[in-house]
This record gives C-alpha cells, sequence and structure tokens, in this order.
C-alpha cells in the first residue's frame, strides 16, 4: 500500500502543480472521481471542468481543459492543455470570454460547426468564472 | 576635402546600423532565452502524453478512426510554417524554397495541393503563386497551445468530410541555435502510432479504462495534432529568433570590419593631405629662402 500519494499537474506551457497531497477530484468525461492513495491504476480522459485536490487540509481548485488522467496507487498525472488555479484566473477576461460565447450561439444553428466551438468556449469560460468563485 | 568629409558620414552611417544590428541581435537573443525555455517546459507534456498513446494504441487493435483513414492521395494540403518577420537569413527562405518543390513534386505526379501557410512570410509568398486556404499571419507575437488547437480545427473536419486526402507539415526543425533544418512530417492520415517499443512486462500496469480504451484514443488523436503543431510552432519560434542571432551578429561583425577599413582609409586619406599641405609649405619657404 502506497504511503502518500503525488499529483502532477501537466500543461504544454509548464508543470503547473507538483506535490503530495491527500485526495483528488478530476472532472472525467464519465463524471467527476475522487482519488485516494492506493487507487487502483485507472485512465481516465478528462473533460473541460474543475479539479480540486486537498493539501494540508487546504482544498485548491483548478478550471482545467480536455486531457487525461493516468491514476495509480502512489501517482496521479493529470496531462491537460490548461489549468488555472483558483486565485490566478482573469475574471474580467472570462466574463467577456462567456458574453461572446453567448453572442456567438445566439447567432448561430445548431447544425454549425462554429456552434460546437462556441459552446465549448463557453462551457471553458463558465468553469472558469465557477472556479474563480472558490475561496 | 569634400572626399574626407564624404567619408566620415559613412562611417557615422555604419556605425548607427551597426548599433541597430546589435540591439536586434540581443533582443532575438533574449526571445530565443524565452523560446528555449519553452521548448522545454513542453518536453514533459509531450513525452508523457506519447507514453500514453502508445500504449493505448497497443492495446486497441482495430482502429476505426477517421483520422487514420488512408485514402489515394488527390487532394494535398501542405502546411508551410515560417516566421511573420524578416530579417533572420536565410530562415525561411530555404523553408519556402523547400516547400516550393515538395508542391512541385506534388503536382507533377498529377495530385492536386493546396498551401496552408502560418507565418506572414510564407503567406505573403504562397498567397500571390498558388491557392491558399486556412492562411495565418504575425500569430508569433505571442502564442500558447490555443493557436495550435485552432489550426487543428481549420484541418481537422476537412479531412473527416473527405475534402482533401493527406496533409503534410513543413516546418524548420530546431537542431540547435545555428542551425534549423527544413523537414517535412505527414500529417494525415496520422503516422502509425503505438509501433514504440513494448513496455517492459514488470512496468506494464492494468489500467481500468474510463471510457474504454477506444474512446479515450478517439478523444487523444486530435490532441496529437495539437501536440504535433504546437511542438512545430515551438521550433520555429525558436529557430527564427536563433537564426536571426546569427544574422544579426553576423551583420555587426561586418559593420564593425566596414568601420575598421573606412577608419584606415580616413586617415590615410587625412595624413596625405596633411604630407600635401606640409610640402607645400617647406616647398613655399624654400623658395622664400632661395630667393
Amino acid at each position: 500500500m502506497a504511503d502518500e500519494l503525488k499529483l502532477e499537474i501537466v500543461t504544454p506551457e509548464q508543470m503547473t502543480f507538483r506535490g503530495v497531497v491527500e485526495e483528488v477530484t478530476i472532472p472525467g468525461t464519465e463524471g467527476q472521481f475522487g482519488v485516494l492513495k492506493g487507487h487502483a491504476a485507472l485512465l481516465s480522459s478528462v473533460d473541460i471542468g474543475e479539479l480540486s485536490f486537498t493539501q494540508d487540509h487546504k482544498k485548491t481548485y483548478y478550471a482545467v481543459n480536455t486531457g487525461y488522467a493516468e491514476v495509480t496507487a502512489s501517482k496521479v498525472t493529470v496531462l491537460v492543455e490548461t489549468a488555472e488555479r483558483f486565485d490566478l484566473i482573469d475574471r474580467e477576461r472570462a466574463k467577456r470570454a462567456r458574453e461572446q460565447a453567448e453572442e456567438k450561439l445566439a447567432k448561430l444553428s445548431r447544425e454549425d460547426v462554429e456552434f460546437v466551438k462556441a459552446r465549448l468556449a463557453l462551457l471553458r469560460a463558465i468553469t472558469r468564472l465557477n472556479v474563480a468563485g472558490r475561496d | 576635402m569634400a572626399a574626407l568629409k564624404d567619408i566620415k558620414r559613412k562611417i557615422t552611417a555604419v556605425h548607427k546600423t551597426k548599433q541597430i544590428t546589435r540591439a536586434m541581435n540581443m533582443v532575438a537573443a533574449s526571445k530565443f532565452k524565452a523560446a528555449q525555455m519553452r521548448m522545454e517546459n513542453f518536453r514533459p507534456y509531450a513525452v508523457k502524453f506519447m507514453e500514453v498513446l502508445n500504449s493505448l494504441a497497443l492495446r486497441v487493435d482495430a482502429i476505426n478512426h477517421p483520422l487514420l483513414a488512408v485514402r489515394e492521395p488527390k487532394r494535398i494540403r501542405v502546411i508551410c510554417m515560417t516566421s511573420d518577420r524578416g530579417l533572420c537569413g536565410g530562415f525561411n527562405n530555404n523553408l519556402i524554397k523547400a516547400a516550393e518543390r515538395f508542391v512541385r513534386e506534388k503536382l507533377r505526379d498529377g495530385q492536386e495541393v493546396s498551401v496552408i501557410p502560418i507565418g506572414r512570410k510564407g503567406r505573403d509568398f504562397f498567397r500571390k503563386k498558388t491557392k491558399v486556404l486556412n492562411a495565418r499571419a504575425d500569430v508569433f507575437g505571442k502564442f500558447d497551445m490555443s493557436l495550435a488547437v485552432r489550426i487543428s480545427e481549420d484541418i481537422i473536419p476537412p479531412f473527416i468530410s473527405e475534402e482533401y486526402d493527406e496533409l503534410y507539415l513543413l516546418y524548420n526543425e530546431f537542431v540547435n541555435v545555428a542551425v534549423q533544418r527544413p523537414s517535412v512530417v505527414r500529417l494525415f492520415p496520422l503516422p502509425s502510432i503505438g509501433r514504440a517499443e513494448e513496455i517492459e512486462p514488470g512496468k506494464r500496469l492494468d489500467y481500468i479504462y474510463e471510457p474504454s480504451e477506444g474512446i479515450i484514443l478517439e478523444k487523444l488523436l486530435p490532441m496529437y495534432m495539437h501536440v504535433l503543431i504546437y511542438r512545430a510552432l515551438l521550433e520555429t519560434f525558436a529557430g527564427e529568433n536563433g537564426a536571426r542571432m546569427a544574422a544579426m551578429d553576423n551583420a555587426t561583425r561586418n559593420c564593425e570590419d566596414l568601420i575598421q577599413s573606412l577608419t584606415l582609409k580616413y586617415n590615410q586619406m587625412r595624413q596625405s593631405a596633411i604630407t600635401a599641405e606640409l610640402m607645400d609649405i617647406v616647398g613655399g619657404t624654400e623658395a622664400l629662402a632661395k630667393g
């Protein structure tokens, strides 16, 4: 049995987080799931959403973009295209992104290729705003 | 005396040019450093990504994904990735030449070719010559993964809807600061993955897959495109600045040589003018003394 759980959040820009944590909650494609040390080996795709973990009894939140998570008994590696910590998110920018996406969505028909893109953009903006609201 | 003044003016001009080239060299050096750091930061992501992609591809036998579809190559698209700005030696020219050669070969084989230029230099060149699609210019000022995602969004849907059959990426591979090599990578159909060495039996873990191996793999394939394109973008950016550093270093040195030879000429001319004047005076006094 592993005695600790390491977490790595890797993005193309940098190793965003690396450390020992008590618990991680990951926004998997099939729904959120929590990981504690000693978890069975798991590979899951990750969707736009909120990732959180507890370190020294304190919770930290990240807004993440698509990617995947690899879980072993002692280590979780999260590979995502972006990851932003809740206190570093630019709310104004997220708000603008949400407004833009909403405007676009209002104009497009459901069949449009752009529709999917705009909906994803909206989802990302809303997630970032939600995560930024955490304290 | 007019000639002397001209040379003096020339020296000042060359000196000013030298200041500019040296400043450009330093700017390029600092950009290069930043680019290099980004490449280093990207490595863990790329390595991890390929590890998982390969291990997944090994487990999923028949991958029936539209991005892997092999069709007879009738219509071809070529991404040509250049920098936005010039003054970086042969960086863009070499690539554009390689791209032209590549396009010509494909045309000779009777294939229909369109070019997707990324970066202003390539766009300006190709839009005068041939059919250009989804051009993107002025992108290297500030870019991140989302640029690679946007480029992928331009190219993936038309491949799936069979508007074209093969896609190549031409970019300057970053070898080191001084060397960039134009290279060609086939993006579609995706080069076979999973041929990598089999994972050691001891290290191999039996994962639970969520949702399933196949679905995860399908999700990872577009991300694989992002990784390939992003890497090319990073290498282009680093290579451009490396090439500019070298070019500006050369230019600075040439300016120094020029200043040196001009100064020498200036001094010689000044000296001979003085000598001539002296001769005049000496000749004059001698004439006076005789008289």
